[in-house]
């Protein structure tokens, strides 16, 4: 066999694997999706069309328009709020906190509930913001309260709570790694040249560690988008995120092809994100080198 | 001429009870150019970066132009720092790298435009005024380094180890530049480096640093001539190290006995006693090795057998074993030695003179080297 022959083959036999898993199970999967979304109802089941019947439903009935409204409020403030936290947090990991293994421990202590269960972590939330819970104990207990109150779980503020409390290491861990790559002359260099640290934070540490900033943001969106677990443990009547809706056309309702429909809208808008994002990145893209 | 920097019995403690600086005094004239020399972890740089404010003393003053600025930050001194590795902001322009202070310090537009074009023509890089560091090579973004801390008229220029990242040939363009530029400015200059050549080339005054203090300060020729100790004849230049024992001292010279051989040293060296044991330092440069037969005059010689000799482009290095064991160099300049045609070869036995003021005796307890 000859060289070239051999080199192309070892090329094929290692590229293959992952491209056969990707056509399989996830083009494959998203082309049968696709396929349905123009597929009529027909109760029980539903019958081969290609109709756009489901997409104009979307578009008209303001049931969906309403949910997706709400996903999208939802998501962009768990994104802001997961920026108000992880900001500040890992500007005083990276330039406050001096021992180097302190910072490895509270950054490790910020990674760590990822491995725990994600529906633990939601579950939580439950028993600190339900009417008997944590939350309502201690009011009542310091006298703030007299009775438990249940304004706190059960409508989208929980839902804002419980999912950046999830989702705020995806901001950390982005935001962090942009901070600390910013050479610490830089920040001497600004100061040097007569600039207070105030200012020295607005022009040079803010603009360089916006690609972090732009990456926790997509990150926090598009996860926030596609969840439906915090909107069934904490949500309430009010909750319902787009992904609850696609969750029951394929089940209580019966309605594959709408459901089908929904999903395709739901990627183009994740998909639309995330180039959105990736072109910021690469506009504002600094070579730090 | 006035003391533009004074800084007094300043010590640096880091957590851990490293001391980089240990009670360090020094004056910088106005209008000086001053280099710290010294290797890694000699507290050159922190020395600097106090000076700059980037460091708090843990002990001692800073004045800068009569001023006490030992608490004040960075950004409320009238200092500015080239950094070893340009820390230009890699998002703004070399133009608003260069306007950067004087825009956040409120100046009118109409102001910082023409300041920020005269800068980078005395740099000679006006026209990459709308270029991002990024496109340009080390040696530029050197000038635009330089460019960003002379726009604000600094009182002192402060120079973090600036040409270390450059290659060899550039290096000592930059060096000559430097040098002029600092002449046309008047401004004073601080440098740091741990390259002697640099400094020896640059310098007004050269301050050799050893473990947080100061081991000389002294212009580049009495550094490279009279070094104050072994540490700087070693760091400085190439010295041949020679062990021996004081036989003879009266007020302004002693004798040592070296193996077979008798050296003699003049200048201020009534310090030692008989039978003392010494180190003694001579440049490899300042011998000379006789024609046969010719007079030494007033040189002492030693003598010897011709080991090798090597080839360094515009110099030979003859290494003379004057005693078994004992190699002794001595640096030939060619063009001298080929007009003479009196290269020795291989295996010669050959006569070195040299005059006794280049000797330099040490106690061996000054002998920081070994």
């Amino acid at each position: 066999m000859k060289e070239a022959t051999r080199q192309k083959l070892t090329t094929y036999s290692v590229v293959s694997g992952p491209f056969l898993w990707t056509i399989i199970f996830l083009f494959i999967p998203y082309m049968v999706m696709f396929t349905y979304s123009f597929y009529l109802k027909k109760f029980p089941t539903f019958v081969p069309a290609f109709e756009f019947v489901n997409y104009i439903t979307i578009v008209t009935d303001p049931q969906y328009f309403q949910v997706l409204f709400r996903t999208a409020k939802i998501a962009i403030i768990v994104a802001l709020s997961s920026l108000l936290i992880a900001y500040p947090l890992s500007y005083v990991l990276v330039f406050k906190i001096q021992s180097k293994q302190l910072r490895t421990a509270l950054y490790m202590a910020v990674i760590v509930p990822l491995w725990v269960s994600y529906l633990l972590r939601a579950y939580t939330w439950k028993t600190i913001l339900g009417s008997e819970g944590v939350l309502n104990s201690f009011l009542v207990w310091s006298g703030f309260l007299d009775a438990p109150t249940d304004i706190f779980l059960y409508n989208q503020f929980s839902m804002v709570v419980t999912l950046t409390y999830i989702f705020v290491p995806f901001m950390v861990m982005p935001i962090y790694m942009a901070l600390e790559k910013i050479p610490r002359s830089m920040i001497e260099a600004s100061k040097d040249l007569g600039v207070g640290p105030i200012r020295t934070f607005l022009n040079v540490t803010l603009p360089l560690s916006m690609p972090g900033v732009i990456a926790g943001a997509t990150f926090t969106i598009c996860l926030t988008f596609g969840d439906f677990v915090a909107a069934f443990l904490v949500g309430g009547p009010n909750g319902a995120m787009i992904a609850t809706i696609i969750q029951s056309q394929f089940g209580a309702a019966l309605n594959w092809p709408l459901g089908a429909a929904l999903s395709i809208v739901m990627l183009v808008i994740v998909l639309t994100i995330i180039s959105l994002s990736d072109r910021l990145e690469r506009a504002g893209r600094i070579d730090l080198d | 001429m006035t003391n533009i920097i004074e800084i007094q019995n300043v010590s640096k403690t880091y957590p851990g009870a490293i001391r980089a600086v240990d009670d360090l005094s020094l004056n910088v004239k106005e209008g000086e150019f001053v280099t710290f020399l010294g290797p890694s972890g000699c507290g050159k740089t922190t020395t600097l970066r106090m000076i700059a404010g980037f460091e708090m003393p843990t002990a001692g003053r800073i004045y800068l132009a009569g001023e006490d600025v030992t608490d004040l930050p960075p950004y409320e001194r009238k200092v500015n720092t080239v950094f070893q590795d340009y820390a230009l902001f890699p998002h703004m322009s070399i133009r608003e790298n260069v306007g950067y202070g004087l825009k956040v310090a409120g100046m009118p537009k109409s102001e910082i435009a023409p300041a920020v074009e005269e800068t980078l023509s005395t740099v000679g890089l006006l026209d990459k005024a709308d270029a991002r560091p990024g496109n340009l090579s080390g040696g530029q973004k050197q000038r635009v380094a330089l460019a960003r801390a002379l726009v604000r008229k600094p009182k002192v220029l402060l120079l973090d180890e600036p040409l270390s990242a450059l290659d060899a040939k550039l290096r000592e363009a930059m060096q000559v530049e430097l040098k002029h530029l600092h002449q046309k400015l008047g401004i004073t200059f601080v440098f740091v480096t741990h390259d002697q050549k640099e400094a020896l080339v640059m310098s007004d005054r050269v301050i050799v640093m050893e473990r947080g203090n100061i081991v000389q300060s002294g212009t580049p020729d009495e550094l490279y001539d009279h070094p104050a100790s072994p540490y700087v004849a070693d760091f400085i230049g190439n010295s041949n190290r020679l062990y021996g024992k004081v036989v003879a001292a009266d007020t302004d010279q002693v004798e040592v006995q070296v193996g077979p051989h008798k050296i003699r040293s003049t200048p201020g060296q009534s310090r030692f006693s008989v039978n003392e044991d010494v180190l003694v330092t001579i440049r490899p440069e300042k011998v000379r090795i006789l024609n046969q037969g010719e007079d030494p005059g007033d040189c002492f010689t030693l003598t010897g057998k011709v080991q090798d000799i090597l080839f360094h482009g515009s110099s030979c290095r003859v290494e003379v074993e004057i005693e078994p064991g004992t190699l002794f160099d001595v640096d030939v300049q060619l063009a001298l030695a080929l007009n003479a045609s009196n290269l020795p070869a291989s295996g010669d036995d050959v006569v070195l003179a040299m005059n006794s003021e280049i000797v330099s005796v040490f106690r061996l307890s000054e002998d920081t080297v070994r």
